[in-house]
């Protein structure tokens, strides 16, 4: 190999680099929007002073919990964990069509990928809540509009993430298979899907925990499940029945939780 | 018999004219080797070769059928009969050795995935694995799975798939460029073995000179997109082919011309 080069050495890149000017934009925005998102929120010590008032009220009358309705309760539970369930499960399986149609290497044209894309992003801008209300209109109270709502916003949220897994896989063995003369599916199939299992399933258990957090909130707006059973309590000032009820939701998705971590630690 | 014939083939990449007028003609069971320079054009060529790549014009015909014009199920018959060995493996890691191997048989009966996928598959399919797995001494790893294994250990695999397609012809892209010299080694002499053994066609890329010459029935060199080279083995001298190396050997003409490698440089070197 020849020598360096005999002009003058280049110097080294400077220690620091004056921020661009769109940087410099986006801070200013940000600080006077924070400055008035505080002052609009018009918070004052007297206020704090009245809620931690109303909230030692409230702590007074929900301890100690009422647990007379605990069949109630326990049956509302259940029927949420079915909603969060069958939601997910649903939701997870339909979510690996609509990565593959969403993904740049497995798209059978951009176009599809587009309108996949855009309306798996339309899934997951419209929150859970939101899906709730619209579906409780369309079908009627109770489990079923969870249901629903709980497909949309797992779509939305893992076909996302199927999505980016599968664009990420290396395109190698891919292209061995087409090399020796397999068919488009058969490639998609036995390439690349066995290389995003892993984080798959990953992504699966994720949903599976967002979507018990979800259904116990979708009750609230009537779409079943025990935060039917909740927002009555709360509205009936029934704030020990709802303490018990809160109580509970808690020690389940806790539970579900560490179920879901030994499971991760299993799998992947 | 010629098994693989190419004619004024010219390929671009958007205005860049990778392939330029290439011409070559290779006998059955012939094994040649093709040398060059990064960028010269040697890996499109191989992808125009099975089809992965659609050329600007000229015709290549692999076993008396023609590549180029075809499409969709002829095409995937034509690329049934051409066993591929990449320099990266290109297996796929998460599945085991057996399913690997398996793969290689994929579209020889309708049905696709389903007819290699391990747990359906026949039982001449699951025993001709078997069988290829023996031939390159990987049979105890078959229910490893790909990412366990070493560099070399990968590429052996890799052939057992190409076996387990039975072809006619291989191209082999650079097949041990990522392996350290003595597993290239091995991997070269289990690839020529078994080329031999069936009788197959072989056109294999190189960036060793050595290797070349000790493999090669024949050996192409490469430059510029075009074939400045075609010697038999026992002609081809060190100096002649070193001149593969030298001026202005990238298509897309950001070769240091100042820089030129000495023969002696160009076996040791090159191992990108």
């Amino acid at each position: 190999m020849n020598s360096y080069r005999e002009s003058r050495p280049i110097p080294a890149p400077p220690r620091f680099t004056s921020p661009s000017w769109f940087a410099g934009f986006v801070l200013l925005v940000f600080v006077f929007l924070f400055i008035q998102g505080f002052n609009s929120a018009e918070i004052s010590v007297e206020r704090l002073l009245k809620g931690a008032r109303n909230l030692s009220t409230f702590l007074g009358q929900a301890i100690p919990p009422d647990w007379s309705d605990m069949d109630v309760i326990a049956n509302a539970m259940l029927e949420t964990l079915y909603m969060a369930i069958v939601g997910v499960t649903i939701g997870v399986i339909l979510s690996i069509p609509f990565s593959l149609l969403a993904s740049r290497n497995t798209a059978p044209h951009p176009v599809v990928r587009t309108i996949t894309r855009f309306i798996i992003a339309t899934m997951r801008t419209i929150p859970d809540l939101i899906w709730a209300l619209i579906f409780v209109v369309a079908v009627g109270l109770g489990p079923l509009a969870g249901i629903l709502a709980i497909i949309l916003d797992t779509i939305g949220f893992a076909a996302r993430f199927f999505s980016e897994r599968i664009e990420e896989v290396q395109p190698g063995p891919a292209n061995a298979l087409t090399a020796s003369g397999a068919g488009r599916l058969s490639v998609i199939m036995g390439a690349i899907l066995p290389e995003t299992l892993a984080s798959m399933s990953a992504t699966s258990l994720y949903s599976v925990e967002k979507a018990i957090r979800s259904a116990v909130t979708l009750g609230l707006v009537g779409a079943g499940g025990i935060g039917v059973e909740l927002s009555t309590a709360m509205r009936l000032f029934q704030y020990d029945k709802a303490f018990a009820i809160i109580l509970v939701v808690l020690v389940v998705i806790i539970g579900f939780e560490q179920l879901s971590s030994m499971i991760r630690k299993r799998v992947i | 018999m010629s098994s693989i014939t190419i004619r004024n083939l010219n390929k671009y990449y958007g205005s860049l004219h990778v392939l330029r007028d290439l011409e070559l003609s290779i006998e059955s069971g012939e094994g040649v080797v093709l040398l060059g320079a990064n960028g010269c054009g040697k890996s499109t060529l191989m992808k125009c070769l099975n089809g992965l790549e659609k050329p600007k014009s000229g015709t290549i015909s692999i076993d008396q059928q023609d590549v180029t014009g075809a499409r969709g199920k002829r095409l995937r018959n034509i690329r049934r009969g051409a066993g591929v060995v990449f320099q990266q493996f290109n297996l796929v890691d998460n599945l085991t050795v057996f399913q690997n191997v398996l793969y290689g048989a994929m579209g020889q009966r309708p049905g696709g995935l389903l007819t290699v996928w391990h747990s359906l598959a026949p039982k001449e399919f699951r025993e001709k694995a078997m069988h290829c797995l023996d031939r390159v001494h990987m049979a105890e790893k078959a229910s490893h799975r790909c990412r366990e294994l070493s560099g070399g250990q990968q590429q052996r695999i890799a052939i057992a798939r190409m076996l387990m397609q039975s072809p006619k012809i291989i191209l082999a892209d650079e097949p041990v460029a990522s392996l350290d010299p003595k597993a290239g080694i091995e991997v070269m002499d289990l690839l020529w073995e078994v080329v031999r053994e069936h009788k197959m066609t072989v056109f294999c890329t190189l960036h060793q000179l050595d290797l070349a010459k000790s493999y090669a029935d024949r050996i192409v060199g490469m430059k510029a997109g075009r074939i400045v080279l075609d010697s038999n083995q026992d002609s081809a001298d060190k100096e002649s082919l070193a001149t593969i190396y030298q001026g202005e050997t990238r298509v897309d003409g950001t070769s240091m011309s100042d820089q030129e490698y000495s023969p002696a440089d160009v076996s040791t070197t090159e191992v990108a």
